[in-house]
């Protein structure tokens, strides 16, 4: 987002909060949402992308909520019209093709009009199949994550979009072999990816509420958080009662919370990002002294970066009386890297707790083989990081990364275990023997997370290794 | 909401006071280099920052602070020898340690009474002769035993002496330079961007805030690397085949003193009172291409390049100038992208002939 996108949206949520009705505030917010979605899609050198991708957003989102849905509600009428008007304000954009001083929303020209309604059909004709129909809800659930998790894996994993940006080339009579894997940069979808799963599990497991096509609409693809998170919970954020004006302290919260993320982000982040260690860096720099600071520059660049961004998306629901979950907590202050983890991405890591490390700890602990504790722990924790480690992009130096960060948390949890009798008493240390573990504790687990990053600053394992052989003087 | 309307009033205060005092000049006074990091080998300039390790900024300040000849008292024993000129100095293409000022520094050169040459590069890839004064009024500062002043043709026309950012947004010190050495130029000419009050806010100085801090935050990758351009593996070389064009910055034969700024050049002589200035031509490309007839290069139709010379030849011996014409010093196949930009080779070759005027002139000094 740049600054004035961040100042748009952060009006836009004064105006719901504080000027607008209540039983308009949800729409106004969806509104929002759907300009958001094609403003901040970025261009793509593959002709309408920046188009289509955010289309395809709502396509899966609408999808998704039908098949999560019941048919019978009492707001069926009601969530019928949103369909229509949601695919109406996508044709309006669309529109802004034929209208030379508002075009464009979106960074390039927006398809020709019969394929845009051809589309939109097609996503009204899904939609309206999946809801009023009801064929087997929980196969076409599974079905669903499996759609997702397949577009994931195509964006994340560089030969896929290759081969994927090749075959849209074709599509679109375009040069094939000019394909890229960057030309595929959908916005969010990510996050989107995640807050869909979520439901669709928890629809699967009974524990989703009924929504408005809206509501849910709105708690997927909700403006400030769609780039960069937090990872909300439908249950958390779909408030069936938004507050009728937003509380004075929320005002100033937010506007404190979008000071302190600008700066976080375009004053910190962006300058650490100048000597931050990257791939040309590492076979410039001329000593190892430097290269410390370079990977530190990297460590502290990628916190205030996306938590100034974090700040900036919370601030901005704070206006429009929407309380974003918190994603970071002083990460880089704990003494120990379990701590690190429940302050560091805080509701990535809590979408993996509840629908990969529960689940699998559970299965194993069933599992009639009778796995000792310790290894239920290092399997579940190493396919959960594994798992965090591949969301940031299908590579080995991610997976690294991940597991990396696994062994810490496995190793900590046995120091834990083993530490736990022998400093029973250590709350009668004196002070100083308490800060000086507690000082040991900071030290090791801030310089491993640093350590960790080498493997995600860097995107060849060899060039990582490369980097550990320098930064301790080979 | 009053809390809001406080912070509003407090910004807008602290705002009117920064405008008022403008602290900036003395605040892009401080540095990290020479300090925290090693002080750069030439002044700071650079497109991408991400890929030069380096930026472009108008603060002259905060340019020379962050250059070596801030960096530590001058040595007793140390003959202080200051570059001005155009890219052909700074380096373009060039490394650090292959500069003119790098080379002449690797020879080591000491004279009769012991002290060493030190030559510091304080070229500015811009060519202008009153971009050039003004970097010689700053580098008298740093108590210089020796200018040498590298110049060309394209520096000399009076249309092009304002048009580098770096004067137009130091219209104060210009100013000052026009009217303290009645340089025929127009103090009020429209090029000079003057701050409007707004400008000299904290708000409307953030660009410049930003640069001095970016400036400080690239003394770290100075430092790792000793990187400060981007230079790039292949590029085009300077043109062979030249245009059959003999047009001159709408100058017409002949030229005289007038049409060229050789006041320009005698003020920068006069400024420097006893410290003894070396002017040097520099070297350029000679095509042997396409309408090499009419054009020495991009640049120069022969007919301008040759008055030129004999121009700056006579007036050089009129005024008592030190004086050394090296314009085709160089061989072709010693020029990079431009026809001024020399290869590592082009530079030590013009080090070995600028070596011998040095320590002439240093050596005939009282």
């Amino acid at each position: 987002m740049t600054l004035i996108q961040i100042l748009v949206f952060a009006l836009l949520s004064g105006v719901v909060g504080w000027l607008v009705p209540v039983r308009l505030k949800t729409t106004l917010l969806l509104v929002g949402s759907v300009i958001a979605i094609y403003w901040l899609q970025p261009s793509s050198s593959i002709r309408n992308l920046d188009f289509w991708l955010p289309t395809a957003s709502f396509a899966l989102t609408i999808s998704t909520w039908a098949i999560t849905q019941p048919r019978q509600s009492p707001d069926r009428r009601y969530n019928l019209a949103i369909i229509g008007a949601t695919l109406g304000m996508i044709l309006a954009i669309a529109l802004t093709r034929y209208i030379d001083p508002i075009c464009c929303l979106t960074a390039t020209r927006p398809p020709q009009l019969p394929l845009v309604i051809l589309a939109i059909g097609f996503i009204a004709s899904v939609s309206l199949a999946l809801y009023l129909l009801k064929p087997s809800n929980r196969l076409l659930a599974w079905g669903n994550i499996i759609v997702i998790i397949g577009v994931f894996i195509i964006l994340k994993y560089e030969p896929l979009s290759t081969t994927a940006s090749a075959g849209l080339r074709n599509l679109n009579q375009q040069d094939p072999t000019l394909a890229n894997a960057t030309d595929i940069a959908w916005l969010g979808f990510s996050y989107l990816a995640f807050r869909l799963i979520h439901t669709l599990r928890d629809f699967q497991t009974g524990r989703l509420p009924n929504y408005r096509l809206d509501e849910y609409l709105t708690y997927v693809l909700f403006y400030p958080a769609l780039t960069a998170g937090p990872i909300d919970r439908s249950q958390r954020f779909i408030q069936k009662d938004l507050p009728a004006a937003t509380a004075p302290s929320d005002r100033i919260q937010g506007v404190e919370r979008i000071l302190i993320g600008v700066f976080k982000k375009f004053a910190i982040a962006d300058s650490l990002a100048l000597i931050s260690l990257n791939q040309a860096h590492l076979g410039q720099v001329n000593s190892t002294v430097w290269l410390w600071v370079l990977l530190y520059a990297f460590s502290l660049r990628i916190y205030f970066d996306f938590s100034g961004y974090t700040d900036i998306a919370i601030g901005i629901g704070m206006f429009a009386g929407i309380h974003l979950p918190e994603n970071f907590s002083n990460p880089y202050l704990k003494t120990n890297i379990t701590a690190f983890w429940n302050s560091w991405h805080i509701t990535l890591a809590q979408w993996f707790r509840s629908y990969v490390f529960n689940p699998l700890t559970r299965s194993l602990r069933l599992s009639p083989r009778h796995l000792p504790a310790w290894s239920i722990i290092l399997v579940a924790q190493s396919l959960t990081m594994l798992l965090i480690g591949l969301w940031h992009g299908i590579t080995w130096s991610f997976a690294i990364w991940g597991l990396w960060h696994a062994l810490g948390l496995f190793i900590h949890n046995r120091w834990s275990e083993w530490s736990r009798p022998r400093l029973s008493g250590a709350g009668s240390w004196s002070i100083g023997a308490r800060a000086a573990l507690a000082l040991g504790g900071w030290v090791i687990t801030f310089n491993y997370v640093v350590l960790g990053w080498v493997w995600f600053a860097l995107p060849q394992p060899a060039q990582a290794i490369e980097a550990f052989r320098m930064l301790f003087g080979g | 909401m009053r809390i809001l309307a406080k912070g509003l009033i407090l910004f807008v205060i602290a705002n009117i006071l920064f405008a008022f005092v403008y602290p900036l000049p003395f605040f892009e006074k401080l540095s990290l280099y020479n300090h925290l990091f090693p002080g750069r080998a030439r002044l700071p300039y650079g497109d991408d920052p991400s890929r030069s390790f380096n930026l472009s900024l108008y603060d002259l300040e905060a340019m020379f602070a962050s250059h070596r000849i801030d960096g530590a008292e001058k040595p007793v024993d140390e003959y202080r020898l200051v570059l001005i000129g155009d890219s052909q100095t700074w380096g373009y293409l060039l490394e650090p340690d292959q500069t003119l000022s790098a080379i002449l520094n690797q020879a080591n050169l000491q004279l009769p009474d012991g002290n060493k040459v030190k030559a510091y590069n304080l070229a500015y890839p811009v060519m202008s002769l009153t971009k050039d004064l003004l970097l010689l009024s700053k580098a008298l500062e740093y108590e210089p035993d020796m200018i040498v002043w590298l110049v060309t043709l394209e520096s000399f026309p009076y249309d092009k002496q304002l048009f580098p950012p770096l004067l137009q947004h130091n219209p104060q010190t210009v100013r000052q330079l026009i009217q303290n050495l009645k340089l025929k130029l127009d103090p009020q000419d429209q090029q000079l961007i003057d701050k409007p009050f707004l400008g000299r806010t904290i708000f409307g100085s953030r660009r410049d805030l930003a640069n001095w801090v970016r400036l400080q935050i690239l003394g770290v990758l100075w430092a790792a690397t000793g990187i400060d351009q981007d230079i790039p593996e292949n590029f085009i070389a300077r043109m062979e085949d030249l245009p059959a064009d003999d047009s001159f910055h709408e100058l017409t034969s002949p030229l005289d003193e007038n049409t060229l700024a050789f006041d320009i050049l005698q003020s920068g002589v006069e400024l420097a009172g006893d410290i003894p200035v070396l002017i040097l031509n520099e070297p350029m490309f000679i095509s042997q291409g396409l309408n090499s007839d009419i054009r020495y290069n991009f640049y120069y139709p022969r007919w301008a390049y040759d008055e030129y010379r004999r121009l700056l030849a006579r007036r050089a011996e009129v005024s008592g100038w030190h004086f050394l014409d090296l314009w085709d010093a160089i061989p072709p196949t010693e020029f990079t992208n431009t026809a001024v930009h020399l290869t590592p080779h082009g530079v030590n070759v013009l080090a070995d002939r600028l070596r011998t005027a040095i320590m002439e002139l240093a050596g005939s000094q009282p």
